[in-house]
């Protein structure tokens, strides 16, 4: 199977990514050129990264932009960087084609090279071009154009338009992880809530330490607005927060204990649960009018809603039969049913941006798995497996599962894996942290970049 | 009382104190990168309350929380994946609900918490079935209702360290916290 055509059911959905945060990097064509691409074979799952030679860019933090490039493509598992030190051509400049044999000698099955090139206003031009040395011919070129100080959101930009090109489906690395950072011992934890790109620089406390932080999320329509819990010795909180504003709301005062928020992915409406009387059931309410409606009113446990992307339907997890397991109903609490259907304990699903998954925790045989599943229940597939690991949350586009891994008795990190179950890693953010949440693209990507394109275009 | 016994105990409660400083390490906010955030909410202890036992300093003051704590006992403790009370949680709860009829003003707020083996928001519903287990346990004893409130910690606020049977056991329980009516 050919990677792109594997990832090509994803690209129409992943498209619809949300909407600018900030848009202050401009983008602009430099040579449209109709693309081909290299083959990657995916053999049953088993999968040879693709060699790509990332020159280090020219100008100012251009070998800083290159290696992290070179850094998200290797995390992601579809890229083997080659190392620079084994380059023949050098002093390759945006002004040139590369000297073709000098990097297939090397195996180099693309080649990835670019500059940085300050403007009078201030800001910086970062121009690159993606070459296919084997057929000869451009993939791809493209300049984005931003303050210096952003060197850094550039080069994740680049890295998607690279993603996009060589995979045929959508980015990634322009994103943010929101999560709860953790400090100090089992006994006495410190936890706050904090953001991080999704390489795992920048991290910021947005929070003191002086509550318990749960269950952060993002809006999925304004990458800016996220939502968590706030749990205090005598109350549990609700906050809608905004990330560029900094203000701070609490979603109201209920009759009972909230938990497990969860945005629409329209943002128009938040399902999260209260817990009356010992009973925890799923409510949904709508933000505009504040209007709150009870979906569940059985009474086991009810909580963890997730919307789907089209906002029809909530998948959430129920202990209503015996022990806890996912079921759906449709977006006002109708039609009840459950989809998982192996043993085990079923928590913490989350709808994926495709629309076609939904990842879970699952407890079975002492351990705990990440796992995905058709919306249907159909199709179950664990990708990774530990003593301890829970929550998944998507990758912008559907490929990348971030959740929580603990060691017995030790600290909880955040990792990732790929739907394959192939890549699973360390995310880039290596300090103690649970419950991630990823952003939407924090941006709309540039179009006609690669996405559904076919994999012949490249007419060398 | 004579100045000798008034001495004693005051030597006792400089040991206690002391004892009591002993074991509250200070945790040192790990790898701040970035600016501080602004303030987001009251601040209070985040360490669990585990009470300070005192040995036979003489009597807790009738009446006190420490009463409550050290003559009645303030947790109950629950088997893995169960909220109904064990039969030998009973006699304590009993003593609760009798000590809460003897000091009639007094409130209480049921803390309900979860060993680490479960996910995290799950968790939180399993300690509310907990809270409200205890809670009702109280009511039917005779207390009134309205004096009962509860909150759920799930595995947020474990009293014992480590991944163990022995640590999970402790960790899965439901404390009768006192919220006002009574002095420390």
């Amino acid at each position: 199977m050919r990677l792109n055509r594997f990832l090509a059911s994803a690209a129409a959905l992943a498209l619809t990514a949300p909407l600018a945060l900030g848009g202050s990097v401009q983008a602009q064509s430099m040579a449209p050129s109709s693309a081909p691409m290299q083959d990657v074979v995916v053999d049953e799952g088993v999968l040879r990264p693709l060699q790509i030679a990332v020159v280090p860019f020219t100008g100012q933090n251009g070998s800083q932009i290159s290696s992290v490039i070179s850094g998200n493509l290797k995390r992601s598992g579809f890229f083997d960087p080659l190392n620079p030190a084994s380059f023949v051509e050098t002093g390759l400049t945006l002004a040139n084609a590369p000297n073709f044999p000098q990097w297939t000698s090397i195996g180099a099955q693309a080649v990835l090279y670019g500059g940085v090139t300050p403007r009078a206003d201030g800001r910086i031009d970062v121009g690159f071009r993606l070459y296919d040395p084997y057929r000869q011919c451009q993939l791809v070129s493209y300049q984005f154009t931003a303050t210096s100080e952003q060197w850094r959101r550039i080069a994740h930009k680049i890295s998607d338009v690279v993603y996009q090109r060589l995979t045929g489906e959508a980015g990634f690395f322009d994103s943010r992880v929101l999560f709860v950072s953790e400090s100090g011992t089992q006994l006495n934890k410190l936890s706050r809530l904090t953001i991080v790109d999704q390489d795992g620089y920048n991290p910021v406390f947005l929070t003191q330490g002086d509550e318990v932080i749960m269950s952060p999320r993002f809006s999925a329509s304004n990458p800016d607005e996220v939502t968590y819990v706030a749990l205090g010795k005598d109350y549990s909180r609700i906050y809608l927060y905004n990330l560029s504003t900094g203000r701070r709301e609490s979603l109201g005062e209920f009759d009972g204990q909230v938990l497990a928020p969860r945005f629409s992915n329209d943002g128009t409406k938040m399902a999260f649960s209260i817990i009356r009387h010992g009973n925890t059931d799923v409510y949904v309410m709508n933000l505009r009018s504040r209007q709150l409606s009870r979906l569940t009113t059985d009474p086991g446990i009810d909580t963890s809603p997730s919307f789907s992307p089209d906002g029809n339907q909530i998948v959430f997890t129920s202990d209503r039969s015996g022990s806890a397991r996912l079921y759906t109903m449709r977006a006002d609490g109708s039609g009840q049913r459950p989809i998982s259907r192996g043993g085990g304990i079923y928590t913490a699903p989350a709808w994926s941006p495709r629309g076609d998954l939904i990842a879970f925790t699952k407890q079975q045989g002492g351990r705990f798995h990440i796992g995905v599943m058709k919306s249907d229940g159909t199709g179950e597939r664990i990708l990774s497996s530990s003593y301890f690991e829970e929550g998944p949350s998507w990758a912008p586009n559907g490929r990348y599962i971030a959740f929580a891994r603990q060691s017995p008795g030790g600290d909880t990190r955040l990792w990732t894996v790929d739907l394959s179950g192939r890549v699973v890693s360390q995310a880039g953010y290596d300090g103690r942290g649970s419950d991630p949440a990823w952003s939407g693209l924090l941006d709309a990507p540039p179009v006609n970049l690669g996405i559904g394109q076919g994999p012949d275009s490249c007419s060398a | 009382m004579n100045a000798s016994t008034l001495i004693r105990l005051a030597a006792v409660g400089v040991a206690v104190t002391s004892l009591a400083a002993c074991t509250k390490p200070k945790v040192e906010p790990a790898v701040p990168t970035e600016t501080p955030p602004p303030a987001t909410g009251p601040q209070y202890p985040t360490a669990p309350s585990t009470p300070v036992t005192g040995g036979n300093v003489g009597a807790a003051a009738p009446g006190s929380e420490q009463d409550f704590v050290v003559n009645v006992g303030d947790r109950v403790y629950f088997d893995l994946d169960s909220y109904s009370v064990r039969a030998e949680a009973q006699p304590r709860l009993d003593a609760q609900a009798a000590w809460l009829a003897r000091y009639p003003q007094v409130t209480v707020r049921i803390e309900g918490n979860a060993d680490e083996r479960g996910t995290r928001e799950y968790n939180l519903a399993l300690g509310a079935r907990r809270a409200e287990a205890v809670r009702s346990y109280l009511i039917s004893r005779g207390v009134a209702a309205a004096r009962i409130d509860t909150i759920s910690f799930g595995k947020e606020r474990p009293i014992a360290e480590g991944s163990n049977e022995s640590a999970w056991a402790q960790n899965r329980n439901g404390r009768t916290a006192i919220v006002s009516g009574a002095p420390r």
